[in-house]
């Protein structure tokens, strides 16, 4: 016979202003295995919990149940207390009589009946308790940076200067990602490469950092602790343990195709760095465009010139695999395609409609036309300029209903700066609102609009040409009147959208992205960084349009949680898993296809049956993947796959102490 | 085989007679054979669904049945854009509810499955064989005209029955009009609206609307302008000289049906074509364009 405690709590008036907790009590001393039953003003006090381990020490209690507030408040605070007695910490169960019960009923009679039912069910289910205990995981200190823009390498320097090693993953053949494409950033201006050069060669320069530059996740296994990651890393062609990037080869290759980097407004070669200042400072060739490696031609001129005879041909795909105790994923934005979905707005066809990021490549000092503002049909200056806000963003019909967040700021960037650069410029800005809810942001705001900046309230509902001048037709919705405003060149400031291949990632990370391919945090509020998988975490515009300070600053928090991981040599794994009756499973893999954490697998074992031993299939459940979700309990046909702590047995009990 | 119920729509025998003409003529030299429906009524057009909806959707929809019934098989070709849309419109309808299709069948007392498709008479000039049959009928080219194809607003619009992908800068006109041997300029007004109805109840409203697509059509290098439509075609040609007049322009841009550079292309005389019954005058644009190629008397 179980030797069961019963706790009720008063919570101050929460619980014994709604309902009779001494009744409770009372209710509860009688019920079968109940040796003893009090009430108590706050249970979770320090004078609460005495009064449990005195109770356990004076009636030998093996098993506590506490009817207070949600387990969400305070299991784990009567969890700590049990250690140090000797009742198990899970020969607990919590009786929620606050937020189901005294919060949501106003009759008193009622809830007091309601709150004895809760009891009654609790003390049933504790009756069939078993002593559970915790496994501990070896947590393997090493992490994994996915994505070098600046978040990950934000994140990636914290990590490292924080004493752990750190792999810093990026697909393309340099680390900066879109803040190395910027001329100046919003309120300060500062310059964007001065700031985000030196971190990084930082990076790079770093003893606990390696690079892994052209490379992308291949496959994932494991669990928090100990994540097996194999990498895909791209052949480059270029021998960088003997390349000095002196360059040569660049300026010799005759296969010319348009940068990404400077986002189409000039070209670079086959073997190329994206930018002067890339990180590493050494070329790769792309087979796609190549002359040999595309087989188009012989060519070879690179290796003829090279001086250090770095170029090989015959580079393939390396496969690197490696254990991680933790993963940030950091895989930044893209900005959306905006021609197909805005043929009112030519849909490309003018060369002068060119996006915000184009036009960060157009003023930047070391972009294709060194800084001048030069539109990109015939190279002249342009006088009219107008810049169109929201595009692809807060519209459902574009198929974002989102707003991308740092648009409102660098569209006054922009307006500020060509105001600045050509003097007797005439800037446009067509806005639905104006967002500037960050430091010293609505006074950058107010300052574009001193410069001189025209803001009308409005969408732009076609451009068209006439005469060599774009003019954008929009609605004056303060006037309430139609507008035709002429351009020499029109700035479409785009939608940022998720990065490619995003939801293969977070496919192979177990992790979840919402409706647009943002990656989903675990709780919007309380847990910004974390996954629903232990072990993974958020940094950067993945997780949902920024700019770059609440970038830098969620990097930081990212990075924060992996040192907290790593402060311990091993973490302890709830025993809260399922776990499988070897001897009932009839291997039919239900419970492995409902798994969400892929934490089931089959496995075959030699099973003595009465005819002899026959192999058979069985389902085995991996204790570091296993979240505790018990969907394959309830997904189990036999019930061979039991829940530890929320076993069929347990929920029976309980089911028949409110209803028989 | 070129063979389409047709639905030639209110307009044909007045301000439309010139497209009418243009067609007859060019279905003659293609072997487009175009089965009038018989005893067929008013569509609604422009102004029906301002009205009530079962009047707007009724209307049409008794043109589908008869054809149904007499001229079984066929689907229909619609050369005039407002009614393209309407009846378009009624077929979306029946095909979509049970409901709306028995409402309307108690409604014109006649049974309707709405299973043909309806066609403009661009998308029956560009399927393969009509295309084809055009090109092989061609004699002469206007070579040397630069003209902006207008589709109007209604051949598009809206996306969601006509299922068109590029609303702002369909391409078919061109390809058709093309095998004239004019040239097709870019230019950003295709299916703006020309005010439709509305030049009539409210001209100065409406005016700056067509002056509009003038306009974009001239600063494009536009010569003449070319539709698909005798309400967009009568729109445009009568409205000239008045936006002229009365906003200070100087447009001197004829408005042509696209049929009838594809007839005057195939043959045609001026008068074969109805060129003497525009408003502004359409003769010398043509007439200067052809002597190389022959003459269009
Ligand atoms: C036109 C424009 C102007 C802007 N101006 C400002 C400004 O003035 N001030 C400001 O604060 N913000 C500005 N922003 C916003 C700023 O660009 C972002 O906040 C910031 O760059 C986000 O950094 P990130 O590291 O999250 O993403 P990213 O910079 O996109 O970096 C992500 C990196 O991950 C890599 N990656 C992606 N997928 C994978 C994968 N599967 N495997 C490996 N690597 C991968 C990418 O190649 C990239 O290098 C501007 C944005 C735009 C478009
Ligand atoms: S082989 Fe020729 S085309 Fe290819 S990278 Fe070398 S120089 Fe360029
Ligand atoms: S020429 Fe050779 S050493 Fe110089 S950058 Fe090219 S590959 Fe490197
Ligand atoms: S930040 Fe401003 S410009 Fe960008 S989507 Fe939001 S409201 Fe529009
Ligand atoms: S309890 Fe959930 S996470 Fe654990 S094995 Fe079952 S289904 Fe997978």
């Amino acid at each position: 016979m179980s030797r069961t405690g019963v706790f009720v709590c008063h919570c101050g008036s929460n619980i014994a202003g709604a309902l009779d907790v001494e009744r409770v009590a009372e209710a509860a001393g009688k019920l079968p295995g109940v040796r003893y039953a009090a009430t108590y003003k706050y249970m979770c006090s320090e004078q609460g919990q005495q009064l449990v381990r005195d109770a356990i020490a004076e009636h030998g209690l093996d098993r506590i149940v506490i009817a207070s507030c949600s387990p969400r408040m305070h299991e784990n605070t009567f969890r700590k207390l049990l250690k140090d007695t000797p009742v198990n910490p899970y020969m607990l169960e919590i009786a929620n009589i606050r937020e189901q019960c005294a919060w949501v009923h106003t009759d008193r009679e009622q809830a007091t009946e309601k709150a004895i039912d809760l009891v009654r069910m609790a003390v049933a289910k504790v009756s069939k308790n078993k002593p559970l205990h915790s496994s501990f995981i070896p947590v393997h200190k090493k992490a994994l940076v996915i994505g070098a823009g600046i978040a990950g390498i934000q994140a990636a320097l914290d990590i490292a200067d924080a004493g752990y090693e750190v792999t810093l993953l990026e697909k393309e053949s340099s680390i900066g990602g879109h803040m190395v494409m910027l001329d100046k950033t919003f309120p300060t201006l500062d310059c964007s490469a001065c700031i985000s050069t030196p971190k990084m060669s930082e990076v790079a320069a770093h003893p606990n950092v390696t690079l892994m530059t052209g490379s992308t996740v291949e496959s994932v296994g494991g669990y928090v602790g100990n994540f097996d990651v194999t990498i895909r890393q791209k052949a480059k062609y270029v021998n960088h343990d003997l390349c000095t990037g002196c360059g040569l080869c660049e300026t010799k290759c005759p296969a010319k195709v348009t940068s990404e980097f400077n986002q189409q407004l000039c070209t670079r070669t086959a073997i190329f760095r994206p930018f002067p200042q890339a990180v590493p400072a050494k070329p790769v060739i792309d087979p796609d465009s190549c002359r040999k490696l595309s087989g188009k031609a012989r060519c070879g001129v690179c290796q003829a010139v090279c001086p250090l005879g770095a170029i090989d041909f015959e580079d393939k795909d390396k496969l690197i695999t490696d254990t991680y105790g933790a993963i940030v994923v950091a895989t930044g934005y893209e900005l959306v395609d905006w021609a197909p979905l805005y043929p009112e707005y030519g849909g490309g066809k003018y060369p002068d409609v060119i996006t915000g990021l184009q036009y960060e490549r157009l003023v930047n000092a070391s972009g294709p036309t060194e800084g001048k503002i030069l539109r990109p049909s015939d190279k002249s200056v342009p006088k009219e300029i107008v810049i169109v806000k929201c595009v692809g963003s807060r519209d459902k019909k574009k198929g974002r209903a989102y707003c991308s967040r740092a648009c409102c700021m660098y569209s006054a960037k922009h307006a500020h700066q060509i105001l600045d650069k050509i003097p007797d410029a005439c800037v446009t800005v067509f806005y639905m609102d104006v967002r500037t809810p960050g430091k010293n942001y609505e006074e950058f705001y107010d300052r574009a609009r001193e410069d001189g900046a025209r803001y009308v309230r409005g969408r732009v509902a076609k451009i068209f040409r006439e005469n060599g001048k774009l003019i954008c037709r929009g609605e004056d919705t303060l006037l309430g009147r139609s507008v035709e405003v002429p351009a020499d060149m029109v700035i479409l400031e785009t939608a940022m959208t998720p990065a490619p291949e995003i939801r293969e990632l977070c496919a192979r990370l177990s992790i979840s992205t919402d409706e647009y391919g943002w990656v989903q945090e675990a709780h919007p509020k309380l847990r910004p960084v974390e996954t629903q998988t232990a072990g993974v975490y958020l940094a950067g515009t993945c997780q949902g349009p920024k700019d770059i300070p609440d970038t830098v600053a969620q990097a930081g928090a990212a990075a924060a949680k992996v040192c907290i991981l790593f402060s311990k040599n091993e973490i302890e794994g709830s025993p809260m898993i399922s776990a499988v009756d070897e001897n009932k499973c009839c291997g039919c893999s239900a419970c492995v296809r409902v798994c969400p954490y892929r934490a089931v697998t089959l496995e075959e074992i030699d099973s003595r049956e009465i005819n002899g031993t026959v192999k058979r299939h069985v389902a085995r459940v991996n204790a570091g993947l296993c979240q505790g979700c018990g969907a394959c309990a309830a997904a189990c046909r036999t019930g061979a796959i039991d829940l530890l702590g929320f076993t069929n047995a347990q929920i029976l009990k309980e089911v028949d102490a409110l209803c028989l | 085989m070129l063979r389409y119920a047709y639905y030639p729509g209110c307009s044909m025998d007045t301000t439309g007679v010139t497209y009418r003409m243009s067609i007859e003529y060019l279905a003659r030299k293609i072997g487009l054979e175009l089965m009038e429906i018989p005893d067929w009524n008013c569509c609604g057009a422009s102004s029906a669904h301002a009205k009530g909806k079962w009047q707007a959707l009724a209307l049409p929809a008794r043109n589908l049945a008869i054809a149904e019934k007499r001229l079984p098989g066929l689907d229909i070709c619609v050369p005039c854009a407002a009614c393209y849309a309407r009846l378009l419109a009624a077929t979306a309808a029946i095909r979509e509810s049970d409901e709306t299709r028995a409402r309307i069948e108690e409604i014109t007392g006649v049974t309707v499955k709405a299973g043909a498709e309806i066609l403009t008479l661009m998308d029956v000039l560009g399927t393969d064989e009509g295309f084809a049959a055009c090109a092989a009928a061609v004699e002469r080219k206007l070579t040397g005209l630069k003209v902006a194809c207008y589709y109007g607003c209604l051949t598009s619009r809206p996306r969601a029955i006509t299922g068109v992908q590029n609303i702002e800068s369909p391409e078919l006109m061109e390809k058709i009009v093309s095998l004239s041997g004019v040239e097709c300029v870019d230019w950003d007004f295709k299916t703006e609206c020309c005010g439709g109805s509305h030049q009539v109840d409210a001209p100065a409203a409406a005016r700056p609307l067509v002056e509009r697509i003038f306009r974009n059509a001239k600063a494009n290098g536009a010569q003449a302008i070319v539709t698909a439509c005798p309400m967009c075609h009568l729109n445009l040609d009568m409205r000239e000289e008045e936006i002229n007049r009365k906003m200070g322009t100087a447009y001197d841009i004829p408005v042509y049906q696209f049929t009838q550079l594809l007839a005057v292309a195939m043959g045609a005389s001026a008068k074969e074509v109805g060129l003497q019954k525009h408003f502004y005058p359409a003769f010398k644009r043509l007439d200067r364009t052809l002597r190389k190629a022959g003459t269009l008397q």
